[in-house]
């Protein structure tokens, strides 16, 4: 019975974000568009940078690049799911819907899954655009469903972390907390050379920023050369834990707020 | 005549500085977003001065340009958002009422915003110099660098004040403003034009009037004085500023107009 209030729940909700998400070109394109400017301008603009010496990435600079999109996709996709609750709260429905329901922790599973059904829904865009550009895949098929898994549990990840601070805040001004971290954590990684070739500051902090294993590892499914997937994988399972906690500590703030 | 007008200017471009001023939530990401990308970029992007022909030692003084024109992109969104405030709060229909000039209520709003990016310009080139970039144009060139800023912000402000004069809504001028920054991308923000190798992105960003004036501002930095790249510069960032302010003030008209 549980059970069944709590998918029955999971699913209203994942149903109604994902038909606003479809329906609303305000909502749709630039999830779409962000990431494909994203490939387009880093991956064409500066392909040259695969010259550089000691670049030595097998498939190319639009693969290189296509993996750190993808993960931002994937990132983003949990962003805009906060952002989708902070304005569920502005409007009044998420009280309402925090009355309605016998079990709301569905309602945190229902936004979780409506952001990786969104994350599938432009990251398949993004996939079929580089495939068109000419971008090299070497990997086999289970190293693209590793590629994959690794993105869709990061936005997991990344969608925790946002249902956090928008149960904490309840208001659309929570955006910069949400936006600003996540936007920081993917840009101090190794973007657009690899760590190897970073220099200064940023090398030190992308070291430690466990976003870098993630990438490191999706780059090395898409060349065919699986490595460091193991260590990946723990940290975007540490990270879903770790917002996990965070994601049901906020709900449980937002019905002691009523 | 042109004496009241200085005064209705003056008013104005005071309540439109000093609303910036009091907004610390505009004026902070607009000084230290660029700041930020700027050494996430130079870091990141820094093995790319051993590419043969890149016109740098260092990719930070190759890309110290880049703040200045997001900078300006910046202030242009707080224009446009403050003058579509001034619309949906009914502030720009109770100032049209008045003897107020149209020129003043349009270019009092803009003097803020120009006001701003000096302000950000002079924190630019202060924070460049402390991280040890070397202005090749000497302190004429960094005063150059400050001024050329002020009129890419007059520019981009007439743009924004044209959004908001259209739409009358600051979400509008917001979503719009993103489209921008795309086009700053899609130029030769990151590389020079001869270094980059994607022959589509190439061609797009010779036909991107912002490469002009990143090239424009960049050759201060890491050339001296290059009269060719600097004059296209500065012909590109007059030609936006011309465009902005007059589809602006027509789009003023029309709204007054309608009041």
């Amino acid at each position: 019975m549980n059970v069944r209030s709590f998918m029955s729940v999971a699913r209203a909700v994942a149903w109604r974000q994902l038909h606003n998400f479809v329906t609303s070109p305000p909502l749709l394109l630039p999830s779409i568009v962000f990431p494909l400017f994203f490939l387009l301008a880093f991956g064409g603009g500066l392909s040259s940078v695969g010259d550089v010496p000691g670049f030595n990435f097998p498939s190319g600079y639009t693969a290189f690049q296509f993996v750190w999109s993808l993960l931002q996709t994937a990132a983003f996709g949990g962003v805009f799911t906060g952002f989708s609750i902070a304005m569920d709260y502005e409007s009044g429905f998420a009280r309402r819907l925090m009355l309605a329901v016998p079990n709301r922790v569905g309602i945190v599973a229902g936004y979780a899954i409506a952001g990786v059904v969104r994350a599938l829904i432009t990251g398949t865009v993004l996939f079929s655009v580089a495939l068109l550009s000419g971008m090299n895949v070497d990997g086999n098929g289970i190293h693209l469903a590793g590629l994959i898994t690794l993105a869709l549990v990061l936005n997991v990840a990344a969608t925790l972390f946002g249902t956090g601070v928008a149960l904490r805040i309840r208001s659309m001004q929570a955006g910069p907390l949400m936006q600003m971290p996540v936007f920081l954590t993917l840009f101090l990684v190794p973007v657009w050379v690899p760590l190897e070739l970073l220099t200064g500051w940023i090398r030190s902090v992308a070291s430690v920023n466990p976003v870098t294993a993630i990438l490191g590892a999706g780059r090395a499914f898409i060349s065919g050369q699986p490595s460091g997937s193991g260590m990946a994988f723990a940290v975007v399972a540490g990270l879903v834990a770790v917002f996990g906690v965070w994601a049901l500590t906020g709900l449980r703030r937002a019905e002691r707020a009523g | 005549m042109n004496r009241v007008l200085l005064i209705q200017l003056g008013l104005l471009a005071r309540r439109s500085f000093l609303r910036t001023l009091r907004q610390p939530a505009t004026i902070i990401p607009s000084v230290l977003f660029p700041l930020l990308l700027l050494g996430v970029n130079a870091g990141g992007l820094d093995s790319v001065t051993k590419l043969p022909g890149f016109p740098a030692d260092s990719y930070l003084q190759f890309a110290f340009a880049i703040p200045f024109i997001q900078g300006t992109l910046f202030a242009a969104i707080s224009a446009g958002t403050d003058l579509a405030l001034d619309i949906e709060t009914g502030f720009l229909n109770r100032l049209s009422l008045t003897p107020t000039h149209p020129a003043a209520i349009l270019l009092g709003q803009l003097a803020g915003t120009v006001a701003l990016a000096m302000l950000q310009g002079s924190v630019f080139v202060l924070v460049g110099l402390i991280a040890g970039i070397q202005i090749e144009a000497g302190i004429l060139g960094a005063v150059l660098l400050v001024l050329m800023m002020a009129l890419l912000a007059l520019g981009f402000g007439g743009i924004g004040a044209l959004l908001a004069l259209r739409t009358g809504s600051g979400e509008a001028v917001q979503g719009v403003f993103p489209l921008l920054f795309v086009g700053l991308f899609l130029s030769s923000l990151n590389l020079p034009r001869d270094l980059i190798q994607t022959d589509w992105f190439r061609t797009v960003a010779t036909l991107n009037p912002l490469s002009y004036m990143i090239e424009g501002l960049r050759s201060l930095i890491i050339t001296g004085w290059d009269a060719q790249a600097l004059g296209t510069g500065l012909a590109v960032a007059f030609g936006l500023a011309i465009i902005g302010l007059s589809l602006s003030s027509a789009a003023l008209s029309q709204r007054i107009a309608r009041t």
